[in-house]
């Protein structure tokens, strides 16, 4: 029992991460229809700023924080008027080749520099215990931290001018156009602020679990999954969807080999994008 | 109307909900043989969703659709075009990359004969001269203006040859001389033997062309007869008066 | 068909792969061309799908590889001849695709686009775990397989010469598909799959067809590749990169084109080809394909055969 309860526990805060992880995916996908698929390698962005900071300068994990947020958003400005702002009124697949493209100009650098070696940054943190389970204090600092941001991206949303005029920019980009919002200007923000949650988990994420150049995909392939779980755009949803994906591989470990996750996770991911073609993604416009 | 000519198109208390709107209502009229039947009713009165219930874009939530006496509730808009029913969009939805006659020839093709590929580009020329667009059939459709978007719609549809065809106000942006160009050739598919059932806002060219004319309010029909039966009817000029320039319109026509 | 000059071309195309390196036995040039047929072979049968359905499948990769994977697994554990094994892993990746193409066929767009990332992962992961296909390990087979052929050496020609016939059975279904009635059924549902569907195109069964039909030739070339290499593994089978560069040809050469298409393949493989061997660029290989994606998709939209056809506008009545 006290095993299980463990198991629950554990998926909890990696499904938190992973919910963060999504976050910025979902925003983008729910404001503006794009599907970033630089969002793999901007998590990747966010680790290397980790390692390089705290490596080189020494500074704790947790302070890089702030330059990866700053950074990312930058990057996102950029992404937008290099990859999407062009393919505005053109097939809407037109974004998803250009965001690949830029993902495989940043993967192919990344590789060049860093070649496929592993990354692993430590950090000491207290952690908790249960019994003889024993949750690390990075995982649980890191599930909180992606609590906090969820809210805080939420109040953004619902509370703030720009973030309600995020949402009215998704709800309907024209009408919006129409009563004086600058869409341009706000699918730009939209984009920065979408980029700066990946690279911000990506420098979380860091604190966790070694990595590689190449990481960066299973996370946003895992992010595809939150997304289609937790619905498009909304922060919490993504908490949720990350969750449910996270207890889901506490669940099933007992029961099957590590390995198979994948693939259970893609099966899982292909049959409920087939599942509700209509249901979940008929609340893509305005779902925010 | 004879008792034992069975109805081309029946919709017998068709009804279609959104989340928690009725957008149309126990609605229920026969399309005979034949006829240009009016379909009139204010903005969001319905007349579009009900295109889309007959074609198959959405099923129904109640009631049964016939077509020529066959029960086509609920099947794919392919299988419905298959039955002999073409339609036009109100929103043109051209093939943008496809030439005007590339276009028509994909309606003959997959239309009501399931024609082979040589065959269906006679059949689409056919059309393309019908609607007027002869001098422009090697055009891309994204080269056309509005006006000629319009005609493709057109005949892109009579490139299936239907037995019924759905017009969704084919005369809405179009200018005076357009418009009465447009009338001529509605008239012309009509004596060729085609059904029509037509939503217009121009009530002027629907009066005039309509055998009869149903009109529909919030999802339900509010009247149904002769046009000059129906402009005088009073709810009918009570349900316009919230469009005070259309009840005019009516009354001129009374 | 036969009367146009379009159906001379292919088969002029494929007389001169089939010749040129068996003049003078040229091995190095035929080791080159092999990777352009399997571009070819993967990017026209990719190009049903992307070029004339209008559906990105980031996962046509999965054909080739699980191609591979059936023909070396039938020879390898059951003994069987070299054709019968080509044959199985052909109609068993379309019966698959089938099978998986009725389901997330009902998907539109970034939603398919998507399904078919977690298929190629999906797959890739099975292969990893799955115990007679050898794991992660994968499966080597002896080179007494190629006794039959009389020897390596023979084996390898007789191979070369049936991928040089895929592929030309590629650009001939791409052609022939493109001037039939399914393929204009197919193009209406690239531009406008509502549109195509009201005027009577029956398009989830065009949709699951065309999927199937595109599994098809690619299973037979990576069957026959991999017997080549008699040595398959999961990270070469399912190679996310492959199915990445077959998109980026089909828009290099313009997607919906048969020329083009094939031209972008030969081109591109041949770069690919210099950029490996120069110290400089040998790294940068994706990036160098990353950027060329992005200035075709932002600029070039049409691809070569676009400008090919905006330069030179008589070559429309030839080249499809």
């Amino acid at each position: 029992m006290l095993g299980f309860i463990a198991s629950i526990i554990d998926g909890v805060l990696v499904g938190l991460v992973y919910g963060l992880a999504a976050m910025g995916l979902t925003l983008i996908w729910g404001v503006m229809d794009v599907i970033n698929l630089t969002h793999g390698a901007m998590i990747v962005a966010g680790m290397m700023l980790l390692y390089l900071l705290a490596s080189a300068l020494g500074l704790s994990p947790y302070l890089i924080l702030a330059p990866s947020l700053i950074g990312g958003f930058f990057a996102g400005i950029a992404l937008y008027w290099i990859a999407i702002h062009r393919m505005t009124g053109r097939p809407p697949l037109m974004s998803l080749l250009s965001t690949f493209a830029v993902n495989l100009v940043l993967v192919g650098v990344g590789t060049a520099v860093w070649g496929t070696a592993l990354f692993n940054v430590e950090v000491s943190v207290p952690g908790f215990s249960l019994g003889r389970y024993t949750f690390p204090g990075p995982h649980i600092l890191a599930a909180v931290l992606a609590a906090v941001i969820a809210v805080g991206l939420y109040f953004f949303l619902h509370h703030t001018r720009t973030g309600k005029a995020m949402r009215a920019v998704a709800n309907n980009r024209e009408a919006s156009e129409l009563v004086g919002i600058p869409t341009t200007r706000l699918l730009a923000i939209s984009v920065g602020v979408g980029v700066a949650l990946a690279t911000v988990s990506g420098t979380l994420i860091g604190t966790l679990f070694p990595y590689t150049i190449l990481s960066g995909d299973s996370y946003e392939l895992k992010g595809f999954i939150v997304t289609v779980l937790g619905g498009f755009g909304n922060p919490i949803g993504a908490l949720v969807g990350g969750v449910a994906l996270g207890v889901l591989e506490g669940a099933v470990t007992p029961f099957v080999p590590v390995s198979w996750t994948l693939v259970i996770e893609f099966a899982l991911f292909v049959i409920v994008l087939i599942a509700f073609p209509g249901g979940i993604f008929t609340r893509r416009r305005g779902g925010l | 109307m004879t008792a034992n000519a069975a109805p081309l198109l029946r919709l017998d208390h068709v009804g279609k909900r959104f989340g928690g709107l009725q957008a149309v209502h126990n609605l229920s009229f026969d399309i005979n043989e034949g006829e240009i039947l009016g379909l009139i009713g204010p903005n969001g009165a319905g007349k579009s969703t009900l295109f889309n219930l007959i074609n198959g874009v959405f099923p129904p939530n109640d009631g049964r659709i016939f077509f020529s006496g066959i029960d086509i509730t609920g099947q794919p808009p392919y299988q419905v075009a298959r039955h002999g029913l073409a339609r036009t969009h109100q929103i043109v939805q051209p093939l943008t990359n496809m030439t005007v006659l590339a276009n028509c020839t994909v309606g003959a093709c997959f239309g009501r004969e399931n024609l082979p590929l040589h065959r269906a580009r006679q059949i689409a020329l056919e059309a393309v001269k019908i609607a007027g667009l002869d001098d422009r059939r090697e055009m891309l459709a994204l080269q056309l203006t509005i006006a000629g978007k319009k005609r493709l719609e057109l005949a892109r549809a009579l490139a299936a040859r239907p037995k019924l065809l759905l017009l969704d106000e084919v005369l809405a942006g179009l200018n005076p001389t357009e418009v009465e160009h447009m009338i001529g050739v509605i008239r012309r598919i009509r004596d060729s033997g085609v059904t029509i059932l037509m939503i217009e806002h121009l009530m002027q060219a629907i009066m005039s062309l309509s055998d009869r004319v149903v009109v529909l309010n919030f999802g339900e029909k509010l009247a149904e007869g002769r046009p000059a039966e129906v402009a005088t009817h009073p709810q009918v000029i009570e349900a316009y008066l919230g469009d005070p320039k259309l009840a005019a319109e009516l009354e001129g026509h009374a | 068909m036969v009367r146009r000059p379009f159906f001379w071309i292919i088969a002029l195309v494929i007389a001169v792969f089939a010749a040129l390196p068996a003049i003078g036995n040229n091995v190095e040039m035929r080791e080159s061309l092999v990777l352009a047929c399997v571009y070819i072979t993967l990017a026209s049968n990719l190009n049903l799908m992307l070029g004339y359905a209008g559906y990105i499948n980031f996962g046509s990769i999965v054909f080739f590889g699980l191609g591979g994977y059936i023909c070396v697994w039938l020879v390898y554990a059951h003994n069987w001849p070299l054709l019968p094994s080509l044959l199985a892993a052909g109609f068993g990746v379309s019966a698959l695709a089938l099978i998986f193409g009725l389901g997330i066929l009902r998907l539109r767009g970034h939603f398919f686009a998507l399904a078919t990332i977690g298929i190629v992962e999906g797959v890739q992961a099975f292969a990893e775990n799955f115990s007679p296909w050898g794991g992660s390990s994968g499966i080597y087979i002896s080179p007494a397989v190629f006794k039959p052929f009389g020897g390596a050496a023979e084996a390898l020609w007789v191979i070369y010469f049936a991928m040089v016939a895929v592929m030309g059975a590629s650009l001939y279904l791409s052609y022939g598909i493109k001037s039939s009635k399914f393929g204009l059924g197919l193009l209406a549902i690239g531009q406008n799959e509502d549109a195509a569907a009201i005027l009577g195109v029956p398009t989830p069964f065009y949709k699951a067809l065309v999927y199937c039909i595109s599994a098809f030739l690619p299973a037979i070339t990576g069957g026959l590749y991999f017997f080549k290499s008699a040595f398959i593994q999961p990270s070469d089978a399912f190679d996310l990169t492959l199915s990445t560069e077959a998109i980026v040809i089909c828009m290099l050469g313009g997607q919906g084109t048969v020329t083009g298409v094939a031209l972008g393949a030969f081109l591109y493989e041949e770069l690919r080809g210099y950029l490996l061997t120069s110290p400089t660029f040998a790294d940068f290989q994706l990036t160098i394909a990353g950027v060329l994606l992005l200035i075709i998709v932002l600029f070039f939209p049409s691809g070569l055969m676009g400008f090919i056809y905006s330069r030179f506008p008589r070559t429309q009545k030839v080249l499809e």
